[in-house]
């Protein structure tokens, strides 16, 4: 017969210090290992939201990120020319062909500067990325030195207030506007008409990437095996999205891994604690122990009901752990995206599954915490428990 | 028997508790500690810029390359006694992306410049005779007499497992092709700051293969006569290409450095806080581990106090073990980092240091966590009176 669980529950709330520090324990280190995770998640989230599934992007054989691709005019054209890309409404095919520039600004507000992308893109990229939306001012018009101005890094670098004059090499451009694009890697950059970026920034003939909307993106494969093959392109082919989320993946292994191992050291930590609190919790109920085994409860029941408490301690720090990360959630932070090499603004996102990954860290805690301490509640001998306390 | 000998008599009477809870303060300085080194190692990594040298880059950013030509004009500035080319290649290991390590392409006067900052620990005979220049160690002859050599960390060469005169192959991520590169030496890094898992190549070899003879240079390193005259130096490089299509900004190389720290934006902000998080759990494991052993305590000190200890001594007795048990954990903690996380290599960074600083940091805090643990517990084991302590039964 099981021992009752309102015996532990009524124990666990006799000693509310008790409780509390132990489950604090675990609980920063349950905060900790979901802070790590919702970092990655929003690092994660920013890049893969940034393609889409039904664009193809083209990028030069071995170029591992967009800057260090690079596709002529020339053969710009001949991707262009697919039968295989969609028509916006007004008849115009859907693509453009970007230039990706990293360009060096100073920040605002701090001293010190830092990498900024620059694109430039075709009138139509505003329909071929979904959900690119202005948010202020206007778009830039095509053919003129106007760029817009992504809407995470408007308020984070000198002149990047509509109106302001943004220089480029030996060129002024006007901000005219800025973008959201619903929390992707693009609300991190600078935005203007290809054909005028690109002289102004030297880089004559040569895009980075071309991006378009497939007419049937079941034709993918076909289409990436054909102009893989082509021996005047030397390209790679792959689906917008999952070349941004590849973007995303040196970075979040790299937090997660780091994540990881900070919390794995400080649940070592947590684990000697609440280990700590159980052999005492136990230790001052020796007689009691007896007397339950006296009364025929079977060891299995005691171990069990030990193991109970254990965990319902670390529940209740879980639930500490992610009440304290929870503020996190929706905090822009940025780092430098090393496959870009320019800055990136994110969102840490507490996602429901990082709190459930964090709580189930919470009860594997309790439970190795709470295994020695259990057995040796149901091993006790009978005889030396009773007689001494 | 005096009281530190009660106070040790008192630690062993649990030991397993004693154990787990010198344990978890253990663990928690350590990564305190790791934290902190990792936080110190960004910021030195500031410090390999000597006040000596400068950088040029294109003003744009250091994806832009700068034409060869500007070389010679940057040498010919009063002031700058050489001119070294570096380059970053950024290839790829064909075993995949996860087994990056940075390369650069650099010419000649690239390794006199850096002569203090590095050894050559090993190198391979030259099998023709070359030259070596001026200033660079003449184990590099073999290096020097062959274009596609390259010289090797000694860490890399390790954690890949090469050996001296094996051809490695990169491919070329910004510069296509497979590029075979044939090592010719080794080099340890005498500025722990430098790193020692850097592949470096001849500039030559990236200019032809790469760039199809028309040299487009990453950086120049200027090596300074006079490193007062450094301001005037960087103005004068930056003025001359002003309003060429290549413009340049020219800094300290601390200062450029810097930039890079700064690009991790804020995550070292996050590591501060995660540090205080660990230092606050161990607070409360602490904290609980002395009231628990005090509260199971209260007969004693009920007897302690019959037998004529103070107030006073009470109070310090509880805290003597609190802090013994913390500052033991907070040494133990803090050596081990120092002993383990050092020179342990994280990729971008540069293998961690642990300052001695950081040590006596962590002790520090150990001891103060000592303090606050026991502050309650001993408080209330001084305040108890005698006939509450005793009449209590458990």
């Amino acid at each position: 017969m099981a021992i009752p669980f309102v015996y532990n529950v009524r124990h666990v709330m006799n000693r509310p210090m008790s409780t509390l520090t132990t489950a604090l324990g675990i609980g920063l280190t349950v905060a900790i290992l979901i802070g790590a995770l919702a970092l990655a998640s929003g690092f994660r989230a920013s890049l893969v939201s940034t393609g889409r599934d039904d664009n193809a992007i083209v990028l030069r054989k071995g170029a591992d990120s967009e800057i260090s691709s690079g596709i002529s005019r020339d053969n710009a054209n001949i991707v262009r020319a697919l039968q295989e890309i969609a028509t916006g409404p007004d008849g115009r095919p859907l693509v453009t062909a970007d230039l990706v520039v990293v360009t060096n600004r100073e920040r605002l507000g701090q001293s010190g500067s830092s990498n900024v992308t620059v694109r430039g893109v075709d009138a139509s990229a505003i329909t071929i990325r979904g959900g690119v939306k202005i948010t202020a001012g206007r778009m830039f018009t095509p053919g003129t030195d106007e760029v817009i101005i992504g809407r995470r890094i408007a308020g984070r670098f000198k002149h990047c207030a509509v109106g302001d004059r943004i220089r480029f090499q030996q060129r002024d451009f006007t901000v005219v506007g800025h973008f959201s694009s619903g929390g992707s890697a693009f609300e991190s950059e600078v935005w203007g008409d290809v054909e005028v970026l690109m002289p102004a920034l030297d880089r004559d003939n040569t895009y980075q990437t071309i991006v378009f909307r497939m007419r049937d993106p079941q034709q993918f494969p076909a289409l990436k095996a054909r102009l893989e093959a082509d021996p005047r392109l030397q390209v790679q082919v792959q689906i917008e999205r999952r070349f941004f989320a590849k973007q995303s993946e040196l970075f979040t292994g790299l937090i997660t891994g780091v994540g990881l191992f900070i919390t794995i050291i400080m649940a070592v930590g947590a684990l000697f604690g609440a280990a700590n609190t159980m052999f005492a919790a136990i230790g001052s109920r020796t007689r009691e122990i007896a007397m339950l085994l006296v009364l025929g409860f079977s060891p299995r029941a005691v171990m069990v009901s030990f193991m109970f408490e254990s965990v319902l301690i670390a529940a209740l720090g879980g639930v500490l752990g992610i009440l304290m990360a929870l503020p996190v959630n929706g905090i822009t932070s940025s780092t430098t995206n090393f496959t870009s090499f320019s800055e990136l603004a994110f969102q840490f996102q507490v996602t429901p599954q990082a709190m459930m990954q964090g709580m189930g860290f919470a009860l594997a805690l309790g439970l190795l915490g709470g295994f020695f301490p259990a057995l040796r509640a149901s091993r006790q001998r009978l005889s030396t428990a009773l007689r001494g306390g | 028997m005096n009281l530190f000998s009660l106070v040790l008599v008192n630690l062993g009477r649990n030991k397993l508790r004693t154990f787990l809870t010198l344990a978890s303060v253990t663990v928690a300085l350590f990564l305190f500690i790791s934290l902190r080194g990792v936080l110190d190692t960004l910021h030195s990594s500031i410090e390999v810029g000597s006040r000596q040298r400068l950088i040029t880059r294109n003003a744009i950013s250091l994806v832009f390359p700068m034409p060869q030509s500007y070389g010679n004009r940057i040498a010919a500035v009063p002031g700058v006694r050489s001119v070294g080319v570096q380059n970053w290649f950024g290839g790829q290991d064909p075993r995949g992306a996860q087994y990056f390590y940075p390369q650069f392409a650099v010419d000649e006067s690239f390794y006199p410049i850096y002569r203090n900052d590095v050894e050559i620990v090993e190198a391979s005979q030259p099998t023709v005779p070359a030259a070596v220049p001026e200033g660079a160690d003449p184990k590099l002859a073999a290096y020097y007499s062959e274009q596609t050599a390259c010289v090797v960390g000694e860490k890399l060469m390790k954690k890949n497992g090469w050996k001296l005169g094996q051809t490695v192959t990169l491919s070329g991520t910004i510069y296509p092709g497979n590029w075979p590169l044939t090592i010719r030496a080794v080099y340890r890094a005498k500025n722990p700051a430098f790193g020692d898992e850097t592949m470096f190549f001849q500039f030559k070899y990236l200019e032809q293969k790469g760039m199809g003879g028309s040299g487009r240079v990453g950086v120049y390193v200027l090596d300074l006569s006079d490193p007062e005259r450094s301001a005037a130096v960087a103005k004068q490089v930056d003025g001359m290409f002003e309003n060429s299509s290549a413009a340049t900004r020219t800094e300290s190389e601390q200062a450029f450095q810097a930039g890079f720290v700064s690009m991790y934006g804020n995550i070292p902000f996050v590591l501060n806080v995660i540090g205080l998080a660990v230092v606050f759990a161990i607070l409360g494991i602490a904290a609980n581990t002395m009231m628990m052993s005090m509260r199971e305590r209260t007969t004693e000190f009920g007897v302690l106090k019959t037998l004529g200890f103070t107030d006073g001594t009470v109070f310090t007795l509880v805290l003597i073990e609190a802090a013994i048990i913390t500052v033991g954990g907070g040494v133990l903690g803090a050596l081990l980092a120092k002993l383990i996380v050092t020179g342990a290599s994280t990729g971008f960074l540069p293998p961690l240091t642990i300052y001695w600083s950081s040590v006596a940091l962590g002790i520090g805090i150990a001891t103060l966590i000592g303090a606050i643990s026991g502050l309650i517990p001993a408080f209330q084991a001084s305040r108890l009176r005698i006939v509450d302590a005793l009449r209590r039964v458990d």
